[in-house]
């Protein structure tokens, strides 16, 4: 009995976000903790070691706030404010969801454009395939202030500059995988076509495409992570505009880390949701055909 | 076959021709951008777009061209593999050059790539202090660390069944959200130089690793480990003989990939402070100053920087799995 629940993986799973959250307790207690010694003694207060642990999850600007603050805060941030308001955290997460999707969309359909370029013309295979292996070695994200400021100066603000960063960080999972699938096609299969002289595009569509279905969603997984990470990076250097980008950088002014850390766990909340969105997708695609994801 | 190969001959010498007209309209491309005061297309209108378009054209006819020999085995493949990828950089470096000086594009919007060139060569010092910050220091460190921690950790992590359904979804977990927000943080505990950022960089290298080389070490073919067990092989013959050559392939995979994550964490880390040197201060600071091509030129060192790190490591990747399909069968 006992080995079997050691076996069940959902068990193991259960015990490792216990571990996390008992490390991440006793790591609050003691950043916390000495913080709160430091103050006390420059203030010249008498402590005892049972008022530090008391008081230590209780700060309003710890270096590490515990979970439970955490929860409260977004507690507060999400339900007890109105979605419209600036303080709403609801409200900075539909503005960076919305040019995480527009740029994810965008990207998947330019990597698609250019993989279906690369498979059917060889001249385009030789010329732009290393640029696009190349073009990812670059830390794109570099640019994402660049790319603000510059659509900013031709009176291109808002959603659009930070969804051209995301599309470009979701366009390569999608090339490469699709590069890979439209050749994954069934040797037999594509013979049998040709015996049929079927056109360029009649093999594209009716085996093509079918064949690279599974490969695509393995990569759009990749690409929407990818497209959030560059949508939240985006939001950095536009200021005061809102998205989960700009809680962070203006709680790091303020030092407001309960603040960063709501806003980090609700991209983690985003990121998986978005990824499990894709997934429900994948299956529900793939199972129509009879494979099993 | 005799007449075949005359017959390829004559084509050959009469597409020769056509591909030095192509070479000649290139070039006159290039000196006509080189050579006229900026903002020709405005003062002589239309025209002159025609022949860049020619230009273009003509270096789409040369790849075209030069793609037919490159699927041989001979040294002119080998050439052409090479020379069409940068005709294709070359051709956009030249319509990027054309458009930004023909129209006398604002600097502020896109400076000229020979603009970027000549910043970069003027403020190597600069770069080279920011490289040395940021690359040398916070990548370097934090890269070796999260690289060594991950490979370590799936060492232990392989032995046991429990921690393996525990932390597989914790690090699939992971590679969903973006580990980037951390940085404001590791700013805040690790202070503004760079042992934050290598911090940060440990963290967005520990999983990729620990999921790869776990991946690896499990993928020994079951073949192979009893031809071992017969052998009488100890835990560490056994490991550096038979489950260590196999993990190869997919550890450069996770090496391959850290090597670029390392480098955005590094940058996008200094946006949330730094002392006076560093790529992402460069960056944050210059486009304040709205110095464009100074930027430009950071990027610049940042693509190279970041390239020839993945260039470096796959030329490793091919020396050590020499063996592996994907490197003997050539393409």
């Amino acid at each position: 009995m006992h080995k079997r629940l050691m076996d069940k993986p959902w068990f193991a799973v259960i015990c490792m976000i216990g571990a996390v959250l008992v490390v991440w307790y006793i790591a609050a207690l003691l950043l916390n903790g000495n913080q709160l010694i430091n103050t006390l003694e420059r203030k010249k207060v008498a402590w005892s070691y049972s008022h530090i642990v008391t008081e230590a999850y209780g700060i309003k600007r710890p270096p590490l706030p515990v979970p439970h603050q955490i929860a409260a805060e977004l507690y507060k941030t999400v339900f007890d404010t109105k979605v419209t308001s600036k303080r709403s955290l609801l409200y900075h997460t539909q503005i960076t969801l919305n040019s995480t999707l527009l740029g994810f969309t965008l990207g998947v359909f330019l990597g698609i454009l250019i993989a279906v370029g690369i498979v059917h013309n060889r001249t385009l295979e030789a010329s732009l395939m290393p640029w696009v292996i190349a073009s990812q070695t670059i830390p794109i994200l570099a640019i994402a202030p660049i790319i603000v400021v510059v659509l900013g100066a031709i009176n291109l603000t808002g959603l659009v500059p930070k969804s051209l960063i995301s599309m470009y960080l979701s366009f390569f999972p999608v090339t490469i995988g699709m590069v890979k699938g439209l050749r994954a096609a069934d040797k037999l299969h594509s013979e049998l076509l040709m015996t049929y002289n079927a056109s360029a595009r009649q093999v594209f569509w009716k085996l093509r495409w079918f064949a690279a279905q599974p490969y695509l969603f393995a990569s759009l997984k990749i690409a929407i992570a990818a497209a959030l990470v560059g949508a939240i990076v985006a939001e950095l250097p536009t200021g005061a505009q809102g998205g989960l980008g700009s809680r962070l950088l203006s709680g790091s002014y303020y030092g407001q880390t309960v603040q960063i850390w709501s806003a980090l766990v609700m991209s983690a909340l985003l990121g998986c949701l978005l990824v499990w969105l894709v997934t429900l997708m994948e299956s529900w695609v793939l199972k129509r055909r009879g494979l099993t994801v | 076959m005799n007449q075949a190969s005359v017959m390829t001959n004559n084509s050959l010498s009469k597409h020769v021709l056509k591909m030095w007209v192509a070479v000649l309209l290139i070039l006159a491309q290039f000196s006509l951008v080189m050579t006229n005061p900026v903002g020709f297309y405005q003062e002589h209108g239309g025209w002159l777009l025609l022949f860049l378009l020619l230009a273009l054209f003509a270096s789409g006819y040369l790849m075209q061209m030069l793609t037919t020999y490159i699927d041989g085995q001979d040294a002119i493949a080998k050439i052409c593999s090479f020379v069409v990828p940068s005709l294709f950089a070359a051709a956009m470096l030249l319509v990027w050059e054309s458009i930004v000086k023909g129209f006398d594009v604002p600097l502020v919007l896109l400076p000229a790539p020979s603009g970027i060139g000549v910043a970069f060569i003027n403020n190597l010092p600069t770069l080279w202090a920011d490289f040395q910050q940021t690359y040398l220091k916070s990548v370097v460190v934090g890269y070796v660390l999260g690289c060594s921690l991950g490979f370590i950790a799936a060492q232990c992590v392989v032995q046991s069944r429990f921690l393996q359904n525990g932390l597989l979804p914790l690090g699939n977990f992971m590679s969903s959200i973006p580990i980037v927000g951390i940085a404001p943080v590791m700013v805040m505990w690790f202070g503004f130089d760079w042992p934050s950022k290598a911090a940060v960089v440990v963290i967005m290298t520990f999983f990729p690793m620990l999921i790869n080389t776990l991946a690896g070490l499990k993928s020994v073919d079951p073949l192979h480990a009893d031809l071992m067990h017969t052998y009488a092989a100890k835990k560490g013959q056994f490991f550096l003989k038979n489950q260590l050559p196999q993990a190869m392939p997919f550890i450069f995979n996770a090496l391959k990939i850290n090597s670029t994550l390392a480098l955005i964490g590094a940058i996008v880390a200094e946006f949330f402070g730094t002392p006076i040197v560093g790529m992402g201060f460069r960056i944050s600071t210059e486009v304040g100053r709205m110095n464009m091509d100074m930027v430009w030129a950071t990027i610049l060192m940042a693509a190279l920087a970041g390239s020839m790190s993945y260039g470096l490591l796959a030329l490793v990747e091919k020396k050590i799995t020499f063996w592996h399909p994907s490197i003997r069968g050539g393409r």
